[in-house]
């Protein structure tokens, strides 16, 4: 199996639905996560998930990527009603993730961890890997290049052979974004892609942000607290509180909901 | 040179040589371990049943002949064929394969996301399984191992070392077993393989990227099932060239399966997590072993080869849990 999100999101023009959650509901034993949930994600947009901790923002992103099952509500992905599927499998659908508290691997070296993202387009199998030259090591080579191109567009090439574990903090979140963006996804999704960044390492990653946006046409979703970024660089937004969606639209039109004022200033109990 | 630091330095070759034979069998632990966080208490017994498949495909034996005679009261044993050596070990290879791909869908596709200790006792009952299949397959008698390798001592050596001795003292060369040396050659090359191939392939990296993180390794499209599968298949070729080894050197029986306690102390020592940790961690095993009894055991009545290593590993335990290249386990609070 090879990556097929291209081939998938090919007829899709820019501007049209790439994704769309109806109705989902997910619950863990009692706990309601999300209750019957809907929004759609359009061809090239930004579209930011906001809501305060706890509101299920990032159970949306694991229903959406596959680590989670909803007991209601379907997922459409390119016009086509998504059947239940593994996450690995997701992941050759052309959907790419990064996660909240980083999920790197640790012992390998950012160039290896970026490596590790092409895996769903490299296609030899372990008999070939395990003879090595031919096929193995002329696709080595390909994915490479793909890499090296990535490393540049990040401006991370003089980490290239550290040991992630090794980094600091911001730049981690930065390797995670190449793995991501590595599998070249037709979807990305990023779950607090600045969490715990300073001002200027959140410049750079808004601007990484909205580069991928621009040069590579890809539809992102993406969770982020800091709100003054979410209004700068989202297209739309849809804000979630404890598991339901109280309000979607542009940032100008999230900002004045009142819904959304009072989930984040709080209501005065009468 | 004087006798006795030649005796010494031929002390510490065996050793070395020992050391290769504990970390051959480490190795599979590490492997699996570092995978999927599984203790694979049925290693050892996987050299075994590996080893006893290797001699039963070379001599022609048929599979559960003693329970088909038994049943229908036939009387046959061998298909009448001896196979090459070369042929043997690659169907014994299949059969390895075979069985990491049974284990997947029998035993682990069931409990994923289990305590590890629940898995444990998963390859504890796997251990005692397969122990009954081999004896069931193949006779529980003991077997004699012959793929080749050669035995006895390597004259060469002894005939090359026997003059470096200083003039008028009695020393007849150094004693290396021929066995130990190949097994050495194969360690050796077995494990630049694993690296290379770790490193430098799309499969090899899945493994990696598995062993550091597994939702990580599902988010880029890596089937966890899939590399359960190649690490158990690999573990169980390394199974086999360790039973392959210490079958030729001590004949296919129970007992082989008991290696594996000798690859514990090994692996507290190089750390659980660590392939280099269990080649040198196994060296330093062997060779203290080897120089304690020629140094300190006549004093106190020999036979300390048997608890060395374990005395070794309860002081690693007390001062070093994690071991020498394992990870350091710090949580936050």
């Amino acid at each position: 199996m090879k990556n097929h999100g291209t081939s998938l999101v090919s007829n899709i023009e820019p501007g049209q639905e790439v994704l769309s959650v109806q109705n989902i509901s997910l619950s863990f034993g009692g706990v309601k996560a999300l209750t019957d949930i809907s929004f759609d994600l359009v061809k090239g947009e930004v579209r930011a998930i906001i809501g305060p901790n706890g509101a299920g923002k990032s159970s949306m992103l694991n229903v959406i990527n596959g680590f989670y099952h909803p007991q209601e509500g379907e997922v459409f992905y390119c016009g086509q009603k998504r059947n239940a599927m593994k996450p690995h499998q997701i992941a050759h659908q052309g959907i790419a993730r990064t996660f909240q508290n980083i999920a790197l691997f640790k012992g390998m070296s950012t160039l290896d961890n970026i490596m590790t993202g092409r895996f769903t387009h490299m296609k030899t199998n372990v008999l070939q890997h395990a003879f090595w030259r031919g096929p193995a090591e002329q696709e080595e080579i390909e994915n490479r290049l793909k890499v090296e191109e990535i490393i540049d567009f990040l401006e991370i090439q003089t980490i290239r052979k550290t040991p992630v574990g090794r980094l600091p903090y911001g730049l981690q979140k930065r390797v995670e974004l190449g793995r991501a963006l590595a599998a070249e996804p037709v979807l990305l999704l990023l779950d607090e892609p600045m969490a715990g960044m300073n001002i200027e390492e959140k410049e750079d990653m808004s601007r990484f942000i909205l580069d991928v946006q621009e040069e590579f046409g890809t539809t992102i979703a993406l969770i982020e607290h800091d709100m003054g970024v979410v209004m700068d660089i989202s297209d739309r937004v849809v804000v979630l509180d404890y598991g339901k969606k109280i309000g979607d639209g542009t940032p100008d039109e999230v900002r004045n909901n009142q819904a959304v004022i009072d989930a984040y200033l709080g209501v005065p109990h009468e | 040179m004087s006798p006795d630091f030649l005796n010494t330095i031929e002390v510490i070759l065996n050793g070395l040589m020992a050391g290769v034979m504990y970390s051959l069998v480490a190795l599979g632990f590490v492997l699996i371990f570092k995978a999927s966080g599984i203790f694979n208490y049925a290693q050892g017994v996987m050299a075994l049943f590996a080893a006893m498949t290797l001699v039963g495909f070379q001599t022609g034996q048929v599979p559960f002949s003693h329970l088909i005679n038994a049943v229908f009261g036939t009387s046959i044993h061998s298909f009448g064929w001896t196979l090459p050596a070369v042929v043997a070990v690659l169907l014994t290879v299949v059969v390895m394969i075979l069985f990491a791909i049974l284990v997947e869908r029998l035993v682990l596709k069931h409990l994923v996301n289990q305590e590890p200790i629940i898995l444990f006792m998963a390859t504890i009952g796997l251990a005692y399984f397969m122990e009954g299949m081999g004896d069931l397959m193949w006779g529980s008698e003991m077997k004699i191992l012959d793929v080749g390798v050669p035995q006895g001592g390597s004259l060469w050596l002894e005939e090359f070392t026997a003059g470096w001795a200083t003039e008028g003292s009695t020393y007849y060369g150094m004693y290396i077993d021929r066995l130990d040396i190949v097994a050495t050659v194969v360690a050796i090359v077995l494990v630049i393989s694993l690296t290379l191939f770790s490193q430098y392939t799309r499969t090899g990296r899945a493994l990696r990227a598995v062993a550091d993180d597994h939702q990580a390794a599902l988010s880029v499209g890596i089937s966890l099932r899939k590399i359960w599968v190649i690490v158990w298949a690999i573990a169980g070729i390394v199974a086999m060239v360790a039973g392959i080894m210490w079958g030729a050197k001590s004949g296919v029986q129970f007992s082989l399966s008991l290696i594996a306690l000798k690859a514990l102390p090994v692996l507290i020592l190089g750390g659980f997590t660590s392939i280099p940790g269990a080649i040198i961690g196994g060296l330093i095993i062997g060779v203290g072993e080897k120089l304690f009894e020629y140094g300190v055991g006549p004093l106190i009545g020999g036979a300390t080869e048997n608890w060395f290593a374990y005395v070794l590993a309860l002081i690693f335990l007390v001062f070093r849990p994690q071991g020498l290249f394992g990870d350091k386990i710090i949580e936050r609070v």
